[in-house]
């Protein structure tokens, strides 16, 4: 247990002893090492690194450093990643046993190890974070302790003004003056829908009960998402704080966490910050000797997707299958056990202590007008730097590719982009300016969505990507209402048949139809979105399916039952190395001259073009 | 009272009404296949998909509660279209053998697809062959036919508490299953067959039994017998279009013997055994100190879930057997004795209203007569509707016959068997008697008659009080159950009915669509019909049916005797849920 005041004192003067992490002229000794425990670094061995590190320093006794693992940096594409403090040096795509190296080099003789350095988009090679491109139109709200403190020690939280928002809460401010700093911050649903945050609590502080709950919306499923993971990873206790904060707001002294069981680290750091919240007495009754009382448990999530589904969720934590409910009643009114229940997702909750400490005027001055604040994207597919990315609301999708990202790799050409995954819809070249916010998005037929982000090159074909989509709804539809149960499947069936090379004429207008009622008769977020994949790409590609139906072909190349592979006359040496790797030997040519493909026997496997030291191989 | 409007007409409703019950009140109908009042409403199927301004997509009438102010639309081109597709879609995952089907006529998918002139699938498609269950003694299951409706899951878990079945698997791939997909015989099924009464296709039957009475009709070396239960005659008629709660008995028997069997009696005068039986067991447990409370036993669905759940409760299960068993084993024995017929050739065929008859017929100790089964057959009322349909025979058009002597006369006590408190206050009449010593005038007893779940009377007999109590519904019997474990309540004497209404609503009736269900009063009609028969009977007490008094007299001795307890009474077992074997 710690008083209110042991905890101040932890602040000031862990604060002091951190300032190296934020400031790069820290008066200071000391340097920190920091390497990315995120998910990402994590799977390429930052653990070892960090082990490294720490062994080698002991061995070699050297003082003043200390090596912290932290959460995301962002910048995944070029992880594991470290970063020296306070000259704030980033290292790329470390290995373990570069770690003697930057030891020796940089912190015992102050060189900096060039060969790790990162490049920038233009080649140039950069020292500091900041410098990235990559980082330079960014603004980190939600992920603004991610990569600073060790998301495992509750003081390296408190000391960049952690529980401080709990604080002003719980001693300043009324729980309509919470409601109503929300509201006028502007701030909306993270989750996808965009739904006003600030309504939503008051609604459920309004609604009337004996017991109400508050429970943070963990499950991300949307492939290719890890914005909430790298929040719970890099900094759990902002989450805590903000289950907090809503809790004192809305009446409720009891928090629910629904983690997906595939995020380990998320879960296990989720955990460590509860336990060490009780031990410092934050978490438990009468917190801090006020009224306020309040308790965090974690639920894990058994892989289905539609547990994301706010009742499904609570169906789940109630210990049922997994399944949507009616709404109305809205969980706000009788969520779980029937109680009235406010649900937010991770990322809502990650803005809300800094709304709480910087206030409503600041939050909402960013932005755009109806959508405040910033988004934090998971970026990837065919894009530079893949990685996670905040930027404020407003940016337009074109900043976000070619400057964040890097633009397209391999010299290839934007074909679109997919927001809001599985239920969304993609963004083509003319809409690449659009600023990113809740309606522009939606009115180019796309959606928020959670924050997933695919960027697609030319060589994507759009049918395929619905078909991708479709396979994973398909796949994850909790079989609840007919609509989504057997219309998904139809779907997926119709969309595989024009990729087969099997379309028939009509099939356009079949899944136009079929999209059209599954959304309207569906039961929850699952089902009415489902199709938007479909309808999108119809939308923006009806050629790519026309040619796919009436002529056999695919112009992406993607669709390899439409593949008719051709040597190009031209640019063929007759050096006969698709001839002697083709598995089934239907290429033939005599040496010098040009070869050419029996298409019958072809099995379109694709061999010879990666052979083709030409680039003569194609498909027609 | 709420008022909304639909279709631009106004209408005005009870509070709690949902937008179908709104709609149906002006004539409204919406097509429904997965709502079934009070059981299953849960919106899945989608078919009822209505439009309510200011509200976000369709929204399922079935469940959608009615508030004031409220703009309905319910047959918009989008909303027809809706359901036209979603309708497309479930019939695109049906196995449409509709000519073979045993619902052919009768299935609310099959009604739907004629209403909405379905003429071809629209969005045809894979469908994934699934194994047919038909190695229990009294339900197939075929998952072919499913619809996912989870109208049967429902009616396992909400009304009889049971969870035999339950959805498995997610998407295009989920399915009703049972525990590791085990047959029903290996799991907690109680065979009361609600499932089939609460199926809208053909996914869920009795097993059939017509043809193997068929065979014994043709069989001109068998003695061919049937009995018909009390609650099938007040039932039979539906199947052939006439109103709920029509006594046909006269037609029934008729009909009976022109499908060729040798003699129709009554299974009445079988309860009326077990009155005499279960009347003397009780007052016997009561004087000498037996287990108490002593719980009934004719309800075959109800002892199975008792040797599944309650093991430790059998020494309160009554030891008499059901009254079609008891018949069956008098026909064996005195009946064949009388006749001069031998045993071994008479082929008992018993009517019944419930599907676990037919497990019951297969129990141990069901043989009354050494080596040969008590019944050799039970078919269900909808069974028999079917035979007589085989056999062309214009059933409405029948003239009225009586049963058979010398087994013919029945007491009004009897055909109350049909009804959940029936056996009590039969037994009730007989006990008070018996007790006292004296007769009493007003026979019937209020308390217990009715459609709550659980009916609880003490009843008073010149000064010694009886404390007893009815439980129809297998969810209700748990919580009687629990209350008796847990020594919460004192009762003497329990009637527990495995159906929810007893055996007028049993497994083995003729199904009635959901909408019959949620505007009906089903099982008040049928009851209603018993109870007209008891007013109406000359003798309405077990005890004075003179039939009985004879064979007592001359064959069985006295009740619960030796040989009464050789031909009427049973055992019972303890039974593992899951048979993994």
């Amino acid at each position: 247990m710690k008083t209110l005041e042991e905890i101040n004192n932890i602040r000031e003067t862990k604060r002091r002893e951190l300032d190296l992490r934020v400031n790069t002229s820290a008066d200071t000794r000391e340097k920190h090492i920091l390497v990315c425990h995120g998910t990402g670094c994590t799977s390429s061995k930052s653990p070892k690194i960090l082990e490294n590190f720490r062994k080698i320093i002991e061995e070699k006794n050297i003082e003043n450093v200390r090596v912290i693992q932290t959460g995301c940096f962002g910048l995944c594409a070029k992880g594991p990643i470290v970063i020296i403090r306070p000259e704030d040096v980033f290292y790329a795509m470390v290995k373990p046993e570069d770690c003697e190296e930057i030891i020796e080099k940089h912190i015992q003789n102050g060189e900096i190890v060039e060969r790790l350095l990162c490049k920038d988009i233009d080649n140039s090679v950069v020292k500091k974070l900041d410098e990235l491109t990559f980082y330079k139109k960014q603004k980190r709200i939600a992920l603004k302790n991610c990569g600073v403190i060790d998301p495992e020690n509750i003081d390296e939280y408190i000391a960049f003004d952690g529980y401080k928002a709990l604080q002003k809460v719980l001693f300043e401010m009324s729980p309509d003056d919470v409601i109503n700093e929300v509201s006028n911050s502007g701030l909306r649903g993270r989750g996808g829908a965009g739904f006003p945050t600030g309504k939503k609590w008051s609604f459920t502080k309004m609604a009337e009960g004996d017991q109400k709950y508050v429970v943070c919306n963990a499950d991300e499923g949307d492939p290719g998402a890890f914005m909430d993971r790298s929040i719970l990873e890099g900094d759990p206790h902002c989450v805590v704080e903000a289950m907090m904060i809503a809790g004192y707001a809305i009446g409720a002294n009891k928090g629910y966490i629904y983690v997906r069981a595939e995020y380990p680290i998320a879960v296990k750091r989720f955990q460590i910050a509860i336990d060490q919240a009780r031990d410092y007495g934050i978490l438990g009754d009468n917190i801090w000797g006020t009224e306020f009382s309040f308790d965090l448990e974690i639920r894990l999530g058994a892989g289905a997707f539609v547990c994301g589904e706010e009742t499904a969720l609570l169906e789940s934590i109630e210990g049922r299958r997994g399944q949507p409910r009616l709404k109305p009643p809205f969980p706000a009114n009788a969520g779980l056990f029937g109680k009235p229940t406010l649900i937010n997702n991770v990322e809502t909750y990650a803005n809300i202590t800094k709304i709480i400490l910087n206030g409503a005027e600041w939050y909402s001055s960013i932005g755009t007008e109806t959508s405040k604040g910033t988004k934090v994207f998971a970026l990837g597919g065919n894009v530079n730097n893949i990685g996670l990315v905040e930027v404020p609301m407003g940016v337009t999708l074109r900043e976000i590719v070619f400057d964040i990202g890097g633009g397209i790799p391999n010299g290839r050409k934007f074909k679109a982009a997919q927001t809001g995954g599985p239920s969304g819809g993609c963004i083509t070249e003319e809409n690449l300016d659009t600023p990113i916010d809740y309606e522009s998005l939606k009115a180019i037929g796309s959606m928020m969505g959670s924050g997933g982000l695919i960027v697609m090159d030319d060589s994507k074909c759009m049918v395929n990507l619905a078909k991708f989509y479709l396979g994973f709804t398909y796949d994850e539809s909790c079989g609840k209402c007919t609509p989504c149960r057997v219309g998904t499947k139809r779907l997926l069936e119709i969309l595989e048949r024009i990729t087969e090379g099997k379309g028939e004429e009509g099939d356009i207008e079949k899944l136009e139809k079929l999209s059209r009622n599954i959304k309207n008769a569906s039961v929850c977020g699952l089902g009415q979105t489902a199709p938007n994949p479909v309808e999108s790409t119809i939308r923006f590609f009806r050629h790519e399916y026309e040619d796919h139906i009436k002529n056999k072909h695919c112009e992406a190349g993607e669709c390899k039952a439409l593949m008719k592979l051709f040597i190009d006359p031209e640019k063929c040496k007759g050096c006969g190395l698709c001839k002697r790797n083709c598995p089934v030997g239907c290429i033939s040519g005599e040496p010098g001259k040009t070869h050419s493909i029996d298409t019958e026997k072809c099995i379109k496997c694709g061999t010879c073009i990666t052979k083709c030291p030409f680039h003569a191989i194609a498909n027609k | 009272m709420i008022h909304l409007k639909i279709n631009d007409r106004d209408v005005e409703i009870e509070e709690g009404s949902t937008i179908l019950e709104a709609a149906r009140k002006i004539n409204i109908d919406i097509p429904t296949l997965c709502f079934l009042k009070d059981i299953n409403e849960v919106g899945d199927c989608r078919m009822c998909v209505v439009e309510v301004e200011g509200r976000r997509g369709m929204t399922p009438a079935c469940i959608t509660k009615a508030q004031e102010g409220m703009i309905v639309k319910t047959a918009t081109p989008a909303i027809l279209e809706a359901r036209e597709v979603v309708l497309d879609l479930i019939l695109s995952n049906h196995d449409r053998k509709c000519l073979t089907c045993i619902r052919n006529g009768s299935c609310e998918l099959q009604k739907l697809a004629q209403e909405f002139n379905k003429d071809e699938i629209e969005f045809d498609g894979e469908r994934i062959e699934k194994t047919i269950d038909d190695l229990s003694p009294s339900i197939v299951r075929d998952n072919n036919k499913c619809i996912l409706c989870r109208r049967c899951v429902a009616a396992c878990k909400k009304v009889q508490g049971i969870g035999a079945i339950d959805c498995a698997n997610r998407g295009f791939n989920s399915s009703v299953s049972t525990y590791k997909e085990l047959s029903l015989k290996d799991v907690n099924c109680t065979f009361c067959g609600q499932c089939i009464e609460a199926c809208p296709v053909g996914a869920l039957k009795e097993k059939d039994s017509t043809k193997e009475v068929w065979r014994a009709l043709r069989d001109e070396n068998k003695y061919v017998v049937v009995q018909t239960a009390p609650a099938v005659r007040v039932a039979l008629g539906e199947e052939f279009g006439m109103e709920i709660g029509s006594n046909v008995a006269g037609k029934m028997v008729t009909a009976l013997r022109l499908l060729g069997f040798d003699k129709v009696f009554d299974t009445n005068t079988g309860a009326d055994f077990t009155i005499i039986e279960e009347g003397t067991e009780f007052i016997n447990r009561l004087t000498t100190g037996g287990t108490l409370p002593m719980i009934t036993s004719c309800s075959p669905g109800w002892v199975r879930y008792l040797e599944l759940n309650y093991p430790e409760l059998i020494p309160n299960l009554s030891t008499c057997k059901s009254p079609h068993q008891m018949f069956g084993a008098i026909i064996k024995s005195y009946y064949a004795e009388k006749m001069g017929i031998d045993p071994a050739k008479i082929y008992m065929v018993s009517v019944m209203p419930c599907i676990a008859k037919k497990f019951e017929r297969t129990r141990d100790d069901m043989q009354g007569v050494e080596g040969l089964d008590d019944v050799d057959a039970v078919i269900t009322t909808r069974e028999l509707a079917r035979m007589i349909k085989q056999a062309h025979i214009e059933f409405t058009g029948l003239e009225d016959s009586g049963f058979d002597d010398p087994m013919g006369e029945a007491t009004g006590a009897a055909a109350i068997f049909g009804t959940t408190g029936g056996v009590m206050e039969a037994a009730l009449r007989t006990v008070a008697e018996k007790v006292t010593g004296r007769t009493f005038d007003n026979l019937n007893y209020e308390d217990v008659r009715g459609e709550k779940g659980i009916k609880s009377a003490t009843i008073n007999l010149d000064g010694k009080e009886v404390k007893v109590v009815v439980a129809s519904g297998l969810k209700n019997a748990e919580t009687v159950l629990e209350e008796i474990k847990s020594g919460k309540a004192d009762y003497q004497f329990v009637e527990i009915m495995a159906c929810p209404g007893g055996c007028v609503m049993g497994g083995g009736q003729p199904i009635r669509t959901s909408k019959e269900r949620a505007t009906i009063d089903i099982r008040g009609k049928r009851a209603g019909a018993l109870y007209t028969i008891d007013e109406k009977s000359t003798i309405r007490k077990s005890h004075e049916n003179p039939i009985l008094k004879k064979i007592y007299e001359e064959y069985l001795g006295e009740a619960g005797g030796h040989k009464a307890h050789e031909l009427l009474h049973t055992s019972y077992v303890a039974r593992d849920k899951y048979n993994l074997e």
